[in-house]
């Protein structure tokens, strides 16, 4: 298992290396879809720049990082390249770990997807800080994984800071870690509640202990509006491949805060009916929700795609419940091509309006819902086959179709 | 109808009838106070300003002086007390007595380009104190509007411009008194102020009234507090700049409507001295206009003992004469104005003309009818110019005809124009409606020296600046600006602030460019023509300029008016302040006319999202027990009916 690995690995760095030398990552690296205002690079060496003209970076409306990512890069600001590769090179260690874990069959042809993801290989050129969230959220899952409540915790309550969303990732682990420890999901068990409780305040206790390490690094609470006010409220209606921005540029004033708040729980939504669905899955509980997070966040880009499709080999298994695979795998593929087109067309050459920018990200978040709920539903049949077996048959004997009711 | 009287010199009584007349008429305009006898003091300061007046005839004078005084310290005890008792106040008051002075003055430039630049300035001086709750209520010259502004909102000093055109330095050379394309304000308010932004916000309503402008819509997105480039003019010498607002809205139009207004400030109104000559159908017929407000407090001696309010009114504008002419290059007053001058304002303490002959001093360019032989010299913008004056308090200033129609017909094109020393523009580059850079070139022509220069770039929040691509070249080479202040903007609420020192080498181009990002906005947020563009405010550039001559550093001492604006500390350089063009930048739009189509499409995505999830959360897999085919059932229901049994 080793020598793919290394292969992967070596194809995975050589191929970062080139695009970071050649003249295509200043190009990647302005491109909507790969950096969003919350993530982009450029906006991280402004915030040093504001740092160093001893301005606070959140006094502006450019820089919406974490004071932890501010710091972080103020010391590797020279070394970026060298750490985003890092970063995607660790997460896709991880995830290689896990898919080890998960599954015990061979998978090599699928080990590489993450890493050699082209979503994943722009994001990384663009050195959007995405990489950096996806392999917290990596860490995280693996450490769950790995049984470690703490690190899990620990990590859960980082990538949370980083953007809030990840805090709905909590119930899986929770469930995950609690079926590990053979604790059954029970309100009248002691032990379930004492768990809970355990979980709980290492995950508070470190989202503390983080928070109040940002406001010790800067002095001011200016970074909460600044980072969640942003993420939250969403002002800044740059295009980008989500559903927010055509929606409130084109929103009456007057609905601007009831839609703001159904679409914003949209995403924290799904958690609980998923969770009770998936209680013995939790592993795909978490696919589940880093999928709907990456589809209903205010600010998604393609790495937060690339994180919940490298978990795709995982359910290879499922492929032959899919149902409609191919057409949505064509759609994904059109749409990531004409992304780049119609932008081309609507703000260079003037010859397209906004509407044709904003179809596209509609298809591809259809696109995106479709292949999820394909999954889901693939997921649910297989457990159906796994305990009534795989041919069906009627009470007369005759083949069996079966159905949603 | 007072402008159109003549005062014959030699008759005394029809004098003092008529003056009598002409001050209770210029009561009338400028509506100062209730009192109808209070306004007949005018020429009261004419003793004290000596120099012009003392060249009036004596007998009018003398006719003046004694029945003004009286009249002066009886209004003021009554104003004071209720009860009119001369005697008593008579030594009290006359120490706390309003004086006031008024001086108006036109500056006519021939520019080289056949342009001609016509510059009135207008000063009322007061001696009175706004402040420390103190109710003024006694008007006499200074606009009563104004001086209400002034104390209500605690203003220590108030600028504001109206510009129609850009005024383009390397044809015309630099201005009198520059200002931006469109409408400017900057105040700085006394520190007793405690909310300043309030403060701000009525104020620019309350004038917003008053010059019928546009200026209600400087609001937090368009206001900076710069932080270096704006110093207080007048006296004072608090620079704490969180008491200075300043504004521009290049976008403003300038018209009649507000030069009306501006007009209604002036004491004699456009009904009597140079004011005549404002006929907007011929002021706004010009390449550049530009009518202007300032209020600030100034000091009365050397010593600075007293203190008094200027109000300065001034009006720039350039006549386009050479294309719009007949092909003759020649203009005359009456043609640029389409008036002529009969007299000067009466309230006037001095009326002058000056013509600028410097580049004409045999006569060699042009010829000047009626041909005066009083010449003026006087350092203006760092050169010593040398002005034909016309003094229209002098009653042989208007010869036989009683009327002054100046005349300059020009006899050759040729000679070159005074390259001004410092220059700047400004330009939008890249292309596409993601990114752009701001390019601002800045040309020191100066031989040898090089000199400091202010800039102050306010930029809207809808440009997101980058400052970390801000670079400063000059000759090649990096030229790193020694103080920055940059205020970053927030999104809807205020725009950037960008305000640096760079040293321009001799001989040189100075480069500075930014990168910006287009933002999208909401539909709502766009101005009705969209794709026409949103306009950024002119750069400021200011700058202490090495002088040709020395300065005269002597502020109080009576000098032309257009020469005295800027203080000057120092005699070796001089105080320029020019702007850039203001820039049009293009930002993508979203489609105004699908608000409904957009609403509905995306709910219907997040809506399948919904729906496929609850479907597969809420169900759950069954075998499907195969339905009848809809031809059995239906022949099923017709076979029961009918009482047969059904099929199968």
């Amino acid at each position: 298992m080793a020598a793919p690995l290394t292969v992967v690995l070596i194809v995975a760095v050589t191929v970062r290396a080139c695009l970071f030398r050649s003249s295509l990552a200043d190009l990647i690296a302005e491109r909507v879809e790969v950096v969003s205002p919350l993530n982009a690079w450029k906006r991280v060496v402004e915030g040093l720049a504001l740092l160093d003209l001893g301005v606070s970076p959140y006094s502006g409306d450019v820089f919406h990082e974490t004071p932890l990512i501010i710091y972080l890069f103020h010391f590797l600001v020279d070394y970026a390249e060298i750490t985003f590769m890092v970063s995607s090179l660790s997460s896709h260690i991880v995830l290689y770990c896990l898919l080890l874990s998960l599954i015990v069959t061979s998978c090599c042809l699928f080990v590489d997807r993450y890493l050699l993801n082209p979503f994943t290989v722009l994001s990384c050129v663009a050195k959007s800080t995405c990489g950096l969230n996806n392999a917290i959220v990596a860490l995280f899952i693996l450490s769950t994984i790995k049984k470690n409540a703490l690190l899990s915790a620990i990590f859960l309550a980082l990538s949370t800071y980083q953007s809030i969303y990840p805090v709905t990732l909590c119930a899986p682990a929770v469930l995950y870690l609690l079926q590990r420890q053979y604790i059954p999901v029970n309100v009248r068990w002691a032990s379930f509640w004492w768990f809970l409780l355990q979980y709980a305040f290492m995950y508070l206790g470190s989202l503390f202990v983080i928070i109040c390490l940002s406001f010790f690094l800067l002095g001011s609470w200016d970074y909460l509006p600044s980072v969640y006010g942003f993420i939250l409220s969403v002002p800044d209606l740059t295009p980008n491949i989500g559903l927010f921005w055509y929606f409130f540029a084109e929103m009456f004033e007057h609905f601007r805060l009831f839609f703001l708040c159904v679409f914003q729980i949209n995403v924290f939504f799904y958690t609980i009916p998923l969770s009770i669905k998936l209680k013995e899955h939790p592993v795909f509980l978490i696919f589940m929700q880093l999928a709907v997070i990456s589809i209903f966040k205010s600010y998604p880009t393609v790495g937060d795609i690339a994180l919940y499709m490298s978990f795709l080999p995982v359910w290879s298994h499922l492929h032959r419940f899919l149902r409609n695979i191919f057409l949505v795998s064509c759609v994904l593929l059109a749409c990531s091509a004409l992304f780049p087109v119609l932008w081309h067309l609507w703000i260079y050459s003037g010859s397209a309006n906004s509407n044709f920018y904003y179809a596209i990200t509609l298809l591809f978040n259809v696109a995106q819902i479709l292949l999820v709920s394909d999954y889901f539903y693939a997921f649910l049949r297989r457990e159906h086959h796994l305990t009534y077996g795989l041919y069906l048959k009627r009470k007369d004997g005759s083949e069996a179709t079966l159905v949603l009711k | 109808m007072a402008a159109r009287r003549n005062i014959p010199v030699g008759l005394l009584f029809i004098l003092c009838s008529l003056t009598f007349l002409i001050a209770t008429n210029t009561h009338e305009t400028t509506s100062t106070s209730e009192h109808p006898d209070k306004a007949v003091n005018l020429p009261e300061k004419s003793t004290e300003t000596g120099g012009q007046t003392t060249e009036q005839p004596a007998v009018e004078e003398r006719q003046w002086e004694p029945t003004e005084f009286q009249e002066e310290t009886v209004n003021d005890a009554a104003a004071e007390k209720q009860d009119a008792t001369p005697p008593e106040t008579t030594t009290t008051s006359a120490g706390a007595h309003p004086k006031d002075d008024f001086q108006e003055e036109l500056v006519i430039r021939p520019l080289q380009s056949g342009d001609v630049y016509a510059s009135f300035q207008f000063r009322t001086l007061w001696e009175t104190d706004f402040m420390k709750g103190n109710k003024v209520s006694h008007y006499r010259l200074f606009p009563k509007s104004l001086g209400q502004v002034i104390s209500k909102f605690s203003v220590r000093e108030l600028h504001i411009s109206f510009t129609q055109g850009y005024w383009r330095t390397m044809q015309w050379g630099q201005p009198f008194m520059p200002s931006p394309p469109g409408a400017e304000l900057w105040v700085w308010f006394q520190d007793s102020v405690t909310d300043v932004d309030g403060t701000w916000k009525e104020l620019t309503n309350v004038l917003s009234g008053i010059f019928c402008a546009s200026l209600n819509f400087i609001d937090s997105t368009n206001t900076v507090q710069p932080s270096a480039s704006f110093k207080p003019l007048g006296i004072g010498n608090v620079t704490d700049h969180r008491f200075l607002r300043y504004a521009t809205l290049p976008r403003e139009i300038v018209c009649t409507e507000n030069l009306t207004p501006w007009k209604k400030l002036l004491p004699c109104g456009s009904k009597a001295g140079l004011a005549v000559l404002m006929k907007s159908e011929k002021l706004f017929h010009s390449s550049f206009h530009s009518q202007a407000v300032h209020i600030r407090p100034v000091c009365q001696d050397s010593e600075c003992t007293t203190t008094s309010w200027e109000l300065r009114q001034t009006l720039n504008v350039v006549f386009d004469l050479h294309t719009s002419g007949q092909g003759k290059r020649e203009w005359s007053l009456f043609k640029m104005f389409s008036r002529t001058l009969t007299e000067a304002c009466p309230l006037a303490s001095s009326s002058k003309i000056y013509i600028d002959i410097t580049d004409n001093p045999q006569g060699e360019q042009f010829e000047l009818t009626p041909a005066t032989h009083l010449l003026s010299q006087a350092v203006v913008l760092g050169d010593r110019r040398t002005f034909s004056v016309y003094d229209l308090t002098e009653a042989n200033t208007f010869g036989s005809m009683r009327s002054l129609n100046l005349l300059i017909r020009w006899k050759s094109s040729e000679g070159d124009m005074l390259r001004p020393l410092l220059h700047a523009e400004r330009y939008v580059a890249g292309y596409g409606l993601q990114t752009g850079e701001i390019h601002t070139l800045m040309y020191n022509y100066h031989p040898f020296r090089s000199f400091p220069i202010l800039l102050l770039d306010s930029v809207p929040w809808y440009l997101r600046l980058y400052i970390h691509t801000l670079t400063v070249t000059s000759k090649g080479k990096d030229n790193k600006p020694s103080y920055i202040h940059y205020q970053p903007s927030k999104d809807r609420v205020r725009p950037h602030l960008l305000e640096m020192l760079v040293q321009l080498p001799p001989n040189s181009v100075t480069e500075v460019t930014v990168q910006f990002e287009r933002a999208l906005l909401k539909w709502t947020e766009y101005t009705p023509d969209p794709n026409h563009g949103f306009y950024v405010g002119s750069s400021v550039i200011s700058a202490l300029v090495p002088s040709m001559v020395a300065m005269d550093t002597n502020n109080t001492k009576e000098r032309p008016l257009f020469s005295s604006f800027f203080p000057c500390k120092e005699e070796s350089s001089y105080f320029v302040r020019i702007y850039t063009e203001p820039l049009l930048v293009n930002l993508p739009t979203p489609d105004f006319s699908m608000p409904y189509n957009v609403i509905c499409l995306t709910c219907t995505v997040v809506a399948v999202g919904y729906g496929s999830l609850y479907n597969l959360l809420t169900r759950s897999f069954q075998i499907e027990e195969p339905n009848p085919r809809l031809a059995k059932r239906i022949a099923n229901v017709i076979r029961r009916l009918r009482g047969v049994p059904p099929l199968a």
